[in-house]
C-alpha cells in the first residue's frame, strides 16, 4: 500500500493524473476536446512551453536561488529576429536558426556573467535584463517590419510531418531524449545536480562552478531562442511581446513537473508533463464559454490546487 | 554563501562600511541624488518645486508598492500579486465611489473598504504561502491571476471615472502645500512606527534563519502571514494614490509595477534572499526608477531608444544596489 502511495506521489505520475483527468472532464464540457486532432493541436503549443522548460529547468535545477526570467524576452527577440532574417523564404530559415541561437546565447553569457562574476542574484540579473529586451524590442519595432515565417518552417510547426504528427512535436520528443540522457548520463549533468545540491561541496570536488552557471544560463537563451523560432513558425508572422508568457508559465510547467525551486532536485521529463498540463488547463478554460474574468480566476484557483500536490515546504520543526 | 561566518564584533571596520551599516540606503541616496542632478543638468526646469511635485505625485502608487514588497521580501518572501492587489483595489474602489454618488462619504467608505480587500488579498497570499507552504514566487504568480480575474470582472474594461472630488483632492493642495506632501510626510510617520514595531524585527529574524526563528520560539507562520497582510495593505495604499493620479479605474493597471517594485527593493540595498534591508532604501529605489524615466526623456534620447536607454541604467543600478547591499551588510 504505501509502495502504492509513494508511486501515487511521483511527480511525473502527479502530473499524468491530471492529464488525464482534465482530457476527461474537456471532453465532458466539450465532445471532440480528447481527440486526436486536439490533442495533436494542444502537444503543439505545449511544444513551445516545454522547449522554454527546458532551459529554465536546467538553470532551476543548478541551484543558488536560479531562475531565468529573462526566457519571455529572448523568446519575443528570437521571434523578431528569425522573422526579418528568413523574410518568408525557406532559403534563410538555416541564417535564421544561426542567428537565433547566437543572439539567445549572447543574453544568456550576460546573465551567467553577471550571475557568477558580480554574483547578482539570479533573479535580479534576469528581471534586469527582462528590461533591457523588452527595451531592444521597441527599437527593432520602430526600425523594422516584424518580418515573414517561412512555409517551410509553418508546415513544419503546424503540419503533419511523420505518422500525423507535426515536426514540432518530434523535436519536443528528441529535446526530451537528450534532455534526459544529458541529466542522468553525463558528466554534465551530473555537475548539474552537484552544483544545485551542494555548490561548496561540488567546488571542492573541482567542478568549474562558475562555468557550469554561465552554461546553463547560455542553454536557456538557446532554448527560449529555438521557442522563439518554433512560434513564429506557429503563428505566421511575430507581435508585440508574443514571448511574455512565458516567463512564468515556464517557472510553473517546471514545478509541476516535480523540480524543485531550491535546485539540485528534478528532472526534464516530469516538466514536459507539467508543460503539456498547463496547456490542457488553458485549453479547457478557452474552450468553455466564460468572460475573461472568469477563465482567469479559475485559471489562478486551479494553479494554486495543483500546486498542493507538488513538493510544499517542510513543516518547521525545532 | 561559501563565506564563512566571521564574528562582527572582531573585524576592523572602516568609516565607509560603518557608515552604510548604519544606514544601508546610503548608495540608493547616492543615485537618487545623481540622478537629481543630472536631471537639473538636462532640464533646469525639471527641478522647480512644481516638476518635483509632479514627479512625486506620479510616483509615490510605486513608491508604495516597493514599501508593500519590502515587508515580504524582509522575512525571505516575495510577492508576485502586489500589482494585481493595486489593480483590484483600484477598481473596487473607484467602482464603489461611482455607484455611491462621489460624495465625500462614499469616497472614505470605498477607501475603507478598498483597505479591507487588500488586507484579504494579504491573507490569501500568507496563507497560501506560509500556512500551505507554497513556493512563494509560483504561489503568487497564481494569486495574482487570481486578482486580475477579479478585477476584470469587476470592471473588464479600463475608463470609469474617480469621482472629482478625489483626484483634486490628491492633486491639489492642503493649507498651501501640495497634498502629495502630506501622504509622503504620513508615510514617513507610518514607517518610522512600523520600524520600532516587534514585527519588522520578527520578520528580519523569519528571513535571516527561519529555523533559528522557529527555534526561540518565535511564531513562524503567524509572521510570515502578517508580512503579507502588511503587502497588501500597503498595495491598497499604492492604489489610492494610482487612482488619484490616474483618476479612473483600469483593472491592468498594476500588472507591470509588481516587476518593479522588486527592482525598487532591490534597489534599495535589501536582500532579496531575506534578513536584511530599509523600506527607506525601497522608497529611494523607487524613485530612482522615477527619475531614470525622466532622465533618459530630459536627456533627449529619440523616443524608440527611451525603453532600451531605461532597461539598461535599470540593470546596472542594480548591479550597483546589490553589490552596495552586500558590502554593507555585518
Amino acid at each position: 500500500m504505501s509502495s502504492v502511495l509513494s508511486f501515487l506521489r511521483q511527480p511525473i505520475v502527479v502530473a499524468l493524473v491530471f492529464i488525464v483527468l482534465l482530457l476527461y472532464l474537456g471532453e465532458l464540457l466539450s465532445p471532440g476536446f480528447a481527440s486526436a486532432a486536439q490533442i495533436l493541436r494542444l502537444m503543439i503549443v505545449a511544444s513551445l512551453l516545454g522547449i522554454v522548460a527546458a532551459g529554465q529547468n536546467v538553470v532551476i535545477l543548478g541551484g543558488r536561488e536560479g531562475i531565468d526570467l529573462s526566457v519571455g524576452g529572448v523568446v519575443s527577440l528570437s521571434a523578431i529576429i528569425a522573422g526579418n532574417v528568413m523574410q518568408g523564404a525557406d532559403i534563410g530559415i538555416v541564417p535564421a536558426i544561426a542567428a537565433c541561437l547566437v543572439a539567445g546565447a549572447f543574453f544568456g553569457l550576460l546573465n551567467g556573467l553577471g550571475v557568477t562574476l558580480l554574483r547578482i542574484p539570479p533573479l535580479v540579473m534576469t528581471l534586469g535584463m527582462l528590461g533591457v529586451l523588452q527595451g531592444l524590442l521597441v527599437v527593432i519595432r520602430m526600425g523594422i517590419p516584424s518580418g515573414q515565417a517561412a512555409p517551410a518552417l509553418s508546415r513544419f510547426v503546424t503540419q503533419p510531418l511523420f505518422f500525423g504528427v507535426p515536426g514540432i512535436i518530434w523535436l519536443w520528443a528528441v529535446i526530451g531524449i537528450v534532455m534526459a540522457l544529458m541529466l542522468s548520463r553525463t558528466v554534465f549533468g551530473h555537475r548539474i545536480y552537484a552544483i544545485g545540491s551542494n555548490e561548496h561541496a561540488a567546488y571542492m570536488a573541482g567542478v568549474p562552478v562558475r562555468l557550469m552557471r554561465i552554461a546553463l544560463f547560455m542553454i536557456s537563451g538557446m532554448f527560449a531562442a529555438i521557442a522563439g523560432l518554433c512560434l513564429l513558425g506557429y503563428s505566421g508572422s511575430s507581435f508585440a511581446n508574443v514571448g511574455e508568457q512565458y516567463t512564468l508559465t515556464s517557472i510553473i510547467a517546471v514545478v509541476f513537473g516535480g523540480t524543485s525551486l531550491a535546485g539540485g532536485k528534478g528532472g526534464y521529463t516530469g516538466t514536459m508533463a507539467g508543460a503539456f498540463l498547463l496547456v490542457i488547463l488553458q485549453g479547457i478554460l478557452t474552450t468553455v464559454n466564460i468572460d475573461e474574468s472568469g477563465r482567469q480566476m479559475v485559471f489562478g484557483a486551479t494553479l494554486l490546487i495543483l500546486m498542493m500536490f507538488y513538493g510544499r515546504g517542510r513543516a518547521m520543526r525545532a | 554563501m561559501t563565506e564563512i561566518a566571521t564574528s562582527p564584533t572582531y573585524r576592523r571596520t572602516g568609516g565607509i562600511r560603518r557608515l552604510l551599516e548604519r544606514y544601508p540606503f546610503l548608495p540608493a541616496l547616492a543615485i537618487v541624488l545623481v540622478l537629481l542632478s543630472l536631471n537639473g543638468v538636462f532640464s533646469p526646469n525639471s527641478l522647480s518645486y512644481r516638476s518635483l511635485t509632479g514627479l512625486l505625485s506620479t510616483y509615490m502608487a510605486l513608491i508604495l508598492l516597493a514599501i508593500a514588497q519590502t515587508y515580504v521580501v524582509y522575512a525571505g518572501d516575495i510577492d508576485l500579486s502586489a500589482g494585481s492587489i493595486l489593480s483590484l483595489v483600484n477598481v473596487a474602489i473607484v467602482v464603489l465611489m461611482e455607484r455611491w454618488g462621489g460624495g465625500a462619504g462614499a469616497v472614505l467608505l470605498a477607501l475603507a473598504l478598498g483597505l479591507l480587500l487588500g488586507l484579504a488579498c494579504g491573507l490569501v497570499n500568507g496563507l497560501v504561502v506560509a500556512a500551505l507552504r507554497l513556493q512563494a514566487i509560483v504561489a503568487t504568480f497564481a494569486t495574482s491571476i487570481f486578482f486580475t480575474g477579479l478585477a476584470l470582472y469587476i470592471l473588464p474594461v479600463a475608463g470609469t471615472p474617480a469621482p472629482t472630488i478625489f483626484w483634486r483632492t490628491y492633486g491639489g493642495r492642503l493649507l498651501g502645500l501640495p497634498f502629495v506632501f502630506y501622504i509622503l510626510g504620513g508615510l514617513v510617520l507610518l514607517l518610522l512606527v512600523l520600524g520600532r514595531t516587534r514585527l519588522t524585527t520578527q520578520l528580519l529574524a523569519v528571513g535571516d534563519d527561519q529555523q533559528a526563528a522557529y527555534q526561540t520560539g518565535l511564531p513562524v507562520v503567524s509572521i510570515r502571514v502578517r508580512g503579507y497582510l502588511l503587502c497588501g495593505l500597503f498595495s491598497a495604499l499604492a492604489a489610492f494614490c494610482i487612482t488619484g493620479d490616474t483618476a479612473s479605474g483600469d483593472p491592468l493597471v498594476g500588472g507591470k509595477m509588481t516587476l518593479f517594485s522588486v527592482a525598487a527593493v532591490v534597489l534599495g540595498g535589501s536582500a532579496l534572499s531575506g534578513g536584511w534591508g530599509t523600506v527607506v532604501g525601497s522608497l529611494l529605489g523607487a524613485l530612482t526608477i522615477g527619475l531614470i524615466s525622466s532622465v533618459v526623456f530630459f536627456m533627449g534620447t529619440p523616443s524608440e531608444w527611451q525603453n532600451f536607454v531605461q532597461g539598461l541604467a535599470i540593470l546596472v543600478v542594480l548591479m550597483a544596489g546589490v553589490l552596495a547591499g552586500r558590502r554593507a551588510r555585518p
